[in-house]
């Protein structure tokens, strides 16, 4: 059931892949000057060219073009090209694996974790066997791995079926629905990984499928830019991660998980020497890994790729980039917590990170105008409030929120899709508003989703939206932590709230309140998705309203030992869980306070005086700006990783490959030869008689030799 | 050994393909045909033949195995064949690109198409040899031999600056093979002998060592090419014809890897421990410098030559890790980057023939047009990048696994290089293959045909397949390297204890 549950993804990449090559083969444009290039307005004329175009190009495919009018041709209207062949089975194949996928996934999830089942191994299949390393593909079945499973099955499989309405325009869907599929595959290999190099596949396979679909539009030079510099950011944390997988098998001999659990306490007072310096070994090694969740989870410094990301269709970034794949680095260090509970050293830092990244990115997502921007901020601080829970110990209460947080943030991304699309790919919340009326439905939606992120619900008890059970566990945990930069935590991730609050509401009244600030044009023709989007959307508002009631109990409640059975691992002197149901009542109360705070500061300046932001920003310009071009992180490293690593290359080249080394080997040599390119004769006739004729002495002196010194020995 | 010489036959089979070319005296069309036929069967009979040695081999035996052995020159020398794990894959490799090569050359070579086979075959015959020579003279003929037909290949069929590129060539290869020719003499002084098994036994001197490991370094180095003596490679990748590209990156570079491994290591193990951290300062700057290098080229060729610099970085690191996951980590990584580099360059010579430029700026949204052509590039720099689930993550991660244990340093900066890796390649990728299609002259340009897909096709089943399941390629060589570091280890241990006991003893 296991390796149906990963692979059905794999058969449906191979199958839409296999679809896609093959219609991209067959309908190649025909060489420009004929119908490509004449693109009016008028969409008649659309669809004559892309008739004409098809025709043209496939005229030797008489097959095929059957196979295009059957299945592309209702939205021909619409269609600039002319849809891939066979994109209709494309997609039904893909979105139906995975739903068979989701669905074994739920039972796996209801027998594990509520069953009896202790953890246990699926091997799949051998990979690496070097001297004493062995890696093997194989699955790790238990609680942890079912929860992430359903988590990425869950929402993957909806967005499928989400993307059949999002993306029926486009004309590359087989190969939109591969790479979809592709992600899922890879992400799973990764939730299921019994060792840590599996773990690094499915790590780096999510990147791939990331870049792939970052630059689906890749005729888009800005999505091709986000595309590579998603991919890159990603990979120096996988540098870290690699190198703390290196330390690990230095360690232990191993990279298996079982081999590494069963020896933390051995290892837990070693040291190691790292770069001649002398270091706690657990503590460095969990460092190096945690580089590589700071990188996949787009942690504070390594953050500058996701809001870029953002240039990839809506349904990705719902996926990728706010349900699964960011939460990756989340789940690394949960799995991995019978480690990182050893490395206090660590877990402080990670308090510290995640803390910074809360209020950071909560600060920027205050002022963003893109939509999507606003959301991929807001993503980028609840990863931070995980990993502010996994850095305190609360490692119950981070896997808690990365749960609840798939559910509601995969539905604000995929309602701001739906938005986008009523209003014609339009991502601007300046030229939105008072959409409330023409797409009810995606409003209500939204309105659950917000309500879930802020956290509303009932102080005190254990009612209330999504979020509101397992942000404020986050905050409470965070106020019971006993590490250096706990209290540091509370506070920001208590300021971060009242932001969150506002930038969400600030986000439903800017699109849904007030008058319209779109054209007219635009404004009339915004229409309501069509069903199979909104499906989706109202089974993810059903998860951003009960995810948290139902599992809070089982995540971090009173239920949480039987639940888990050791998946999580809590030292003897971690009682964090149970510390933060023990804090003072103002504690669990304050997040209410300050999700109250921001909506109400969010209702004044959105709805009761539009005016007052623009006068605030006006008035501390400088402030306005640094947020805006958030924090100038990119301008900073474009200073200091691109343009310098490109001066040193181009520094490297001509200084050091052209003037030093040539200058003095072989150009220093040749500059006597009086114009080489003149003697082409001599290369033919002269140089390689010399060569020739230097090896064979070069072999008759060896003889000679070996004769005299033979003979003498 | 008994039986068939088969490692002969593999050897000297395409040298049966030249006498049939050499028959051919007509100039006509079919005639040239009939030549390329020829070449083509012959290579592919080749790689069949080749693969009989790997039936029978056994890779549970760390030692020489189908040796054949026939005095020859009064005993001094003598023609020994034989392989084992470490050689086996090369010869394997070597058979197996070589029809790609010959495919490649279709109708990329229009002139002196006789010469041109000629030259490809015999240097086939030369670089089996090499793998398979168990004489120390033998080798050295293979091994300088082969240089001759790569250095006509460069010099007569290459592009504009063809002559400069051989004549870099050809000053820097000769350097080392003096050198290496001296270190050879000094060994047959010493040991009395040229045969390769013998003298693997020889416990050389340490002081001699130091001398002989150097003289060897020398020659392999520039093979390598290790930096700073790589600056040759990327003018000889971008002017020879894309055959010889393939065959220069996919073989030629592998015999410095394979040096190391064959001679320095087991023969001068005192010397190989005394010159590991020099290794190791090379291979971490070239990593680091050539992938900085890579990213500003502004040729696709130089691009792909620099970063195979780089890539051999992992490779001379890895085997002086000394440990058995670096250097079953070098040899695989040499395997993968003989096929991942060699397909590149097949991938640029497919866009070289349609418009003969190499450019990065003359390309851009080939996969508009390409579709097919942009999916295998794609695979072909994923595992340039070392994406896990190609051939080229296998062979960088136990190289770098390895590095780790023995330094940290070392293993720190050379994994940068996973950074740089992903920045030129996908770079060179969004230059070349996306974007919009807006130049003129590519807007006629045709996807990839039968026969383009023929040679592409293997070789992204290939990288899949092994970065799935390395297996094979790592059992082959692991009864081999395990034996390899095992000698290591005791020469090492033995010589401390002589210093220990009597300083001025010498073993042996």
């Amino acid at each position: 059931m296991y390796s149906l549950i990963v692979f059905l993804p794999l058969v449906g990449f191979l199958i839409a892949g296999a679809i896609s090559l093959w219609g991209a083969r067959t309908t190649i444009p025909a060489p420009a000057g004929g119908a490509h290039g004449h693109h009016g307005h008028d969409h008649a004329v659309h669809a004559h060219a892309a008739h004409d175009e098809h025709a043209h190009a496939s005229h030797a495919h008489d097959d095929h073009a059957h196979d295009d009018h059957a299945h592309g041709g209702h939205d021909d209207h619409h269609a600039v090209e002319p849809a891939a062949p066979a994109s209709r089975p494309a997609e039904l194949i893909t979105t139906g694996l995975l739903i068979v996928s989701c669905l074994l996934s739920w039972v796996a999830f209801l027998t594990v974790g509520f069953g009896e089942t202790e953890a246990f191994r699926v091997p799949v299949a051998e990979w690496m066997t070097s001297g004493s390393l062995v890696v093997d593909w194989s699955f790790r079945i238990d609680t942890l791995t079912v929860m992430m499973l359903i988590v990425v099955t869950t929402v993957s499989s909806l967005v499928h079926v989400y993307s059949i309405g999002y993306m029926h325009e486009d004309p590359a869907r087989p190969r939109f629905f591969a790479y979809l599929s592709l992600f899922t595959f890879a992400m799973l290999m990764l939730v299921t990984s019994d060792n840590l190099v599996q773990m690094f596949f499915g790590w780096e396979g999510v990147g791939l499928a990331s870049y792939l679909l970052i630059g689906f539009w890749y005729k888009k030079p800005s999505a091709s830019a986000a595309a590579i510099k998603a991919f890159v950011v990603n990979r120096v944390g996988d540098f870290g991660f690699a190198l703390g997988i290196f330390g690990v098998f230095y360690l232990f001999g191993s990279v298996g998980l079982d081999a590494i659990f069963a020896n933390t306490e051995a290892v837990a007072e070693r040291t190691m020497t790292f770069l001649g310096a002398e270091w706690h070994a657990l503590e460095i090694v969990t460092f190096l890994l945690f580089i590589g969740a700071m990188g996949k989870s787009a942690q504070f410094l390594l953050h500058t790729w996701l809001p870029d990301a953002m240039e990839g269709p809506t349904p990705v970034s719902a996926l990728i980039h706010a349900a699964t794949m960011v939460t990756a680095g989340v789940f690394m260090v949960a799995r991995l917590s019978p480690l990182f509970e050893q490395a206090h050293g660590t877990l402080t830092f990670i308090t510290f990170i995640g803390a910074t990244t809360a209020f950071f990115a909560a600060t920027v997502g205050l002022v963003q105008n893109d939509i999507k921007r606003v959301i991929a901020y807001s993503t980028c601080s609840q990863l931070g409030y995980m990993f502010v829970a996994l850095g305190v110990g609360a490692y119950g209460a981070g896997v808690f929120h990365l749960f609840t947080h798939a559910f509601f943030k995969a539905l604000l991304f995929l309602g701001a899709g739906s938005v986008i699309h009523a209003m014609h790919h339009e991502q601007d919340m300046r030229m939105m508003g008072g959409l409330r009326s023409k797409i009810p439905l995606t409003y209500w939606t939204m309105v659950i989703g917000t309500l879930a992120i802020t956290g509303v619900g009932i102080p005190l008890t254990h009612i209330g939206f999504a979020g509101f059970l397992s942000k404020d566990a986050i905050i409470e945990s965070a106020y019971a932590g006993h590490n250096g930069f706990a209290g540091y935590a509370f506070m920001l991730t208590l300021i971060a709230a009242a932001m969150t609050s506002f930038y969400s509401w600030r986000l439903i009244f800017l699109t849904f309140f007030g008058t319209s600030r779109a054209d007219r044009h635009t404004f009339e023709h915004a229409h309501e998705s069509p069903r199979v989007m909104l499906i989706p959307l109202a089974l993810l508002s059903v998860g951003a309203v009960l995810a948290g009631m139902v599992f809070y109990e089982a995540f971090v409640g009173e239920a949480q030992a039987e639940f888990w059975k050791g998946s999580l691992f809590y030292g003897p002197e971690n009682h964090i869980l149970h510390d933060m149901h023990e804090v003072p009542a103002w504690v669990k109360a304050s997040p209410f306070f300050a999700m109250l705070l921001g909506l109400g500061v969010a209702y004044w300046f959105y709805i009761a005086d539009p005016e007052q932001p623009k006068r605030l920003a006006a008035r501390h310009d400088a402030l306005y700006q640094f947020l805006l071009n958030k924090w100038y992180f990119d301008e900073l490293y474009d200073i200091l990783f691109v343009r310098s690593a490109k001066a040193l290359g181009r520094f490297f080249w001509k200084a050091g490959d052209g003037m030093v080394i040539d200058g003095l080997g072989p150009n220093g040599v040749a500059a006597r030869v009086q114009d080489v390119s003149a003697r082409v004769v001599r290369l033919q006739t002269g140089y390689v008689y010399h060569y020739a004729f230097a090896m064979l002495i070069g072999v008759a002196a060896l003889i000679t030799w070996a004769m005299f010194a033979g003979g003498i020995n | 050994m008994g039986g068939l010489p088969l490692l002969s036959l593999v050897t000297f089979l395409p040298l049966a393909g030249v006498l049939f070319i050499l028959l051919v005296r007509a100039q006509d069309e079919a005639a040239v045909m009939n030549i390329r036929r020829v070449a083509l069967i012959t290579t592919l009979f080749t790689f069949v033949l080749s693969l009989f040695i790997l039936g029978v081999y056994d890779p549970s035996n760390p030692g020489f195995q189908l040796v054949e052995e026939s005095a020859w020159m009064g005993g001094f020398f003598a023609y020994r064949m034989g392989v084992d794990g470490i050689s086996v894959l090369f010869v394997l490799l070597t058979t197996f690109l070589m029809p790609f090569c010959i495919l490649a050359s279709w109708h990329a070579v229009e002139h002196r198409v006789k010469e041109y086979m000629i030259a490809f075959l015999v240097l086939e015959t030369l670089m089996i040899g090499v793998f398979c020579a168990l004489d120390l003279v033998l080798f050295y003929v293979f091994f300088e031999g082969g240089l001759i037909p790569m250095f006509l290949i460069i010099g007569v069929w290459g592009g504009k600056r063809r002559v400069y590129a051989s004549y870099k060539f050809f000053l820097y290869t000769l350097l080392g093979s003096v050198l290496m020719l001296l270190a050879m003499m000094a060994m047959y002084w010493h040991a009395g002998t040229t045969d390769i098994v013998r003298l693997l036994e020889t416990d050389f001197p340490a002081g001699m060592q130091t001398w002989l490991w150097l003289a060897f370094f020398a020659s392999f180095a520039v093979k390598m090419p290790m930096w700073p003596v790589h600056t040759w490679l990327p003018d000889a990748h971008v002017e020879a014809p894309t055959a010889g590209s393939v065959i220069l990156a996919g073989i030629l570079l592998k015999m410095g890897g394979y040096g190391f491994l064959r001679f320095s290591v087991p023969m001068f193990p005192l010397a190989s421990a005394d010159f590991a951290p020099l290794v190791f300062t090379l291979s971490a700057v070239a990593i680091v410098y050539t992938s900085l290098v890579a990213l500003m080229q502004e040729d696709i060729k130089k691009l792909i030559a620099y970063s195979s610099v780089a890539h051999m970085g992992y490779v001379t690191m890895g085997i002086f890790t000394m440990n058995v996951q670096g250097i079953q980590g070098a040899i695989f990584q040499m395997i993968s980057h003989g096929f991942v580099s060699g397909a590149l360059f097949l991938c640029v010579g497919v866009v070289y023939d349609r418009m003969h430029t190499r450019d990065i700026d003359a390309y851009g949204g080939l996969v508009n047009r390409m579709p097919v052509y942009a999916f295998a590039f794609l695979v072909f720099t994923m595992a340039n990048v070392g994406l896990p689930g190609t051939s080229g993550f296998v062979g960088e991660f136990l190289t770098l696994l390895g590095a780790f244990q023995v330094n940290t340093w070392v293993a720190f900066f050379a994994t940068t290089g996973v950074i740089l890796s992903a920045a030129y390649a996908l770079w060179l990728f969004r230059r070349v293959v996306w974007g919009t299609l807006s130049k003129a002259s590519l807007q006629g340009i045709m996807d990839v045909d039968r026969r383009e897909i023929a040679i592409l096709a293997p070789l992204v089943i290939l990288t899949i397949y092994f970065g799935v399941y390395p297996v094979p390629i790592l059992d082959a060589c692991a009864a081999s390297v395990e034996a390899l570091v095992r000698n290591y280890q005791a020469a090492i241990e033995a010589a401390s204890q002589t210093a220990a006991l009597a300083p001025s003893a010498l073993a042996h």
